[in-house]
């Protein structure tokens, strides 16, 4: 790997995970060399749901990083991806978000290359001349120019690819409990109910910090904390996997009341329990679908996907970054093939609660961004991430920043700096 | 559908209603808007890339007045955000009756946002598309649902449409 370093990113050399430099949020040269050694390196990033290619043919047009990427069904039920950009002269071929082509062919506007699913290239209109004038010389071999291709695999519905030949295989990558709780939620086919696009001006990894940090939960969203959907008091674990994935889990219900005690003497904003009520309070009538009484889980696989349950809210967060200070964050939402009428509805209500306009999760696009806005200066300065003390590792309660700790050792490792 | 019932009069008092609602929004006397429907009601907020495939997913979805209620109590107490303007342009609104007493109503808005750094941008563009009923002599949405175009949400929604 190449060892270079920006020399003005000053991160202390020990193995301390409890403090980092804010240029690491605000630098080109630290995004630049994230696109390289994340995104084009050894990572599995989420590119669909499979239930979103569903026939021969279908495409959807997405990103690795800031890389667009199509991934496919090739006529052989076969899932593929390539990078998004003409062999020939670099134009983008797929310029829809979904979409099937019928023949199977994938074409460049530019000069009509046409590619098959595969990313391999078979027609160059005028190869060989018109009339015998023009044409590509003999030696052109449409062989040699095949799309750049992308390495996938399909985990139990959720289709993954990366660059890198050196990508572990997913399993091994995600690790015996985010994988574990990944197929929990992917228990069976799923039906997409839709997507919603948030854009973010803040750095891409402030959300993932968000997605690891059971203390800020039950503090920044009332509803989390006033209705118990999510309380740091409940029965819960902060679970990572090789540093850098990591599960959150919680069970409604389940309080520790002495924990519930401590948390009412704090007098928090977010918990007015018996004094903030809602009208119609159906939003919150769920269904327990899992048999472990699991009523939350946030799981964090990076550097590219949040897959979440709250309530009866299915989704996968995609994090793509446009930008040193702005990603956006795209939202599948989704239920299972034999979901009843019922449960359906029951879904489609509680996504009040979740994506750009959610009644938790509103607050997360916002507090990346009072982030952002602050640390435009003082690079070196650092922040603290010690709740319940320094080590990166998770926990069996919620009233941790461990797995931040984790993000953060994984990303030095895998970033070299 | 024929539209020999709707008279001037009855034309007027739709546009009125659309107008009403956006100010009410725009003077942020939110505490209001609620009233705008009927008790059974249906509100959402849908992106035009699921309507146009028939996908359910909207990012507001209300389907009581209790629900708008907690909306705007939500934003007041408990939902954390910028403090934010909204600015509506509605336009072109085409309305169709059968009977003069419900209203099938499709216009365009255009919301701009301006929030504590005094920029005003475009925020969420789309089309209100509406069943308006008479409720107790006063014209009400039964259904409104804002179908937007702009697919991308600027950080957040918290202020309905």
């Amino acid at each position: 790997m190449n060892a270079i370093t920006p020399p003005h990113l000053k991160w202390s050399a020990d193995e301390n995970y409890t403090s980092v430099p804010y240029s690491v949020f605000n630098d080109q040269e630290v995004y630049d060399l994230e696109q390289a050694r994340i995104y084009n390196g050894p990572t599995w990033n989420f590119l669909a749901s499979e239930a979103e290619i569903p026939e021969k043919g279908s495409f959807k047009s997405t990103y690795i990083g800031d890389t667009p990427v199509v991934v496919t069904r090739g006529q052989d039920d076969e899932i593929y991806a390539w990078v998004n950009r003409c062999a020939h002269r670099g134009a983008e071929i797929c310029r829809e978000r979904h979409g099937k082509s019928e023949d199977g062919a994938y074409t460049c506007v530019y000069h009509q290359w046409a590619y098959d699913a595969k990313g391999d290239l078979h027609g160059v209109p005028f190869q060989r001349g018109l009339a015998g004038k023009g044409g590509m010389p003999k030696d052109f071999d449409k062989k040699q120019h095949s799309l750049r291709k992308v390495r996938v695999v399909n985990y139990h519905g959720a289709v993954f690819g990366t660059f890198s030949d050196d990508t572990p295989d997913i399993e091994e990558y995600m690790g015996e409990d985010v994988s574990h709780h990944m197929r929990r939620i992917l228990n069976k086919p799923v039906e997409i109910l839709g997507t919603t696009r948030q854009y973010i001006k803040g750095n891409w990894k402030f959300y993932s910090e968000n997605t690891k940090d059971p203390y800020h939960a039950s503090l920044l969203h009332l509803f989390h904390a006033t209705f118990g959907l999510y309380r740091s008091s409940q029965k819960g674990e902060s679970i990572a996997n090789n540093d850098y994935h990591s599960v959150l889990w919680a069970s409604g219900g389940t309080e520790d009341e002495a924990a519930l005690d401590d948390m009412k003497k704090d007098k928090l904003r977010t918990l007015q329990t018996g004094e903030y009520e809602l009208q119609d309070m159906s939003l919150l009538a769920g269904k327990q679908e899992f048999e472990d009484g699991v009523t939350l889980v946030i799981l964090s696989l990076f550097p590219s996907l949040v897959v979440q349950q709250i309530q009866n809210t299915l989704a996968f967060r995609q994090i793509l970054p446009k930008g040193k200070d702005e990603f956006e964050l795209v939202w599948t939402y989704f239920g299972y093939k034999d979901d009843t009428e019922e449960l359906r509805n029951i879904r489609l209500k509680q996504f009040n609660l979740i994506g750009p306009a959610g009644l938790i999760s509103m607050e997360d696009g916002e507090s990346t961004e009072l982030c952002q806005n602050a640390i435009i200066r003082d690079g070196e300065f650092t922040n603290v991430i010690r709740m319940a003390g320094d080590e990166a590792k998770g926990d069996d309660h919620l009233v941790t920043e461990g797995l931040i700790r984790g993000l953060w050792k994984g990303y030095r490792e895998l970033m070299d700096l | 559908m024929a539209n020999s019932s709707l008279t001037l009069e009855l034309k007027n008092e739709v546009e009125d209603l659309l107008n009403a609602y956006v100010q009410c929004i725009d003077d942020d006397d939110l505490e209001r808007w609620p009233e705008f429907f009927t008790d059974e009601c249906l509100y959402q907020v849908i992106p035009r890339e699921n309507h146009e495939v028939g996908l359910p997913t909207a990012v507001m979805w209300c389907d009581s007045r209790g629900m708008l209620e907690d909306r705007i109590t939500a934003l007041r107490h408990a939902n954390v955000y910028q403090v934010q303007w909204y600015r509506h342009i509605i336009s072109n609104p085409v309305i169709k009756t059968d009977d003069g007493e419900t209203f099938h109503v499709q216009s365009n808005y255009a919301v701009f946002k301006t929030c504590n750094d005094g920029e005003s941008t475009v925020y969420n563009i789309g089309r209100y598309v509406d069943e308006v009923v008479r409720d107790k002599g006063v014209l009400k949405f039964k259904k409104r649902s804002a179908i937007y175009d702009t697919h991308r949400i600027t950080t957040l929604m918290v202020i309905p449409v």
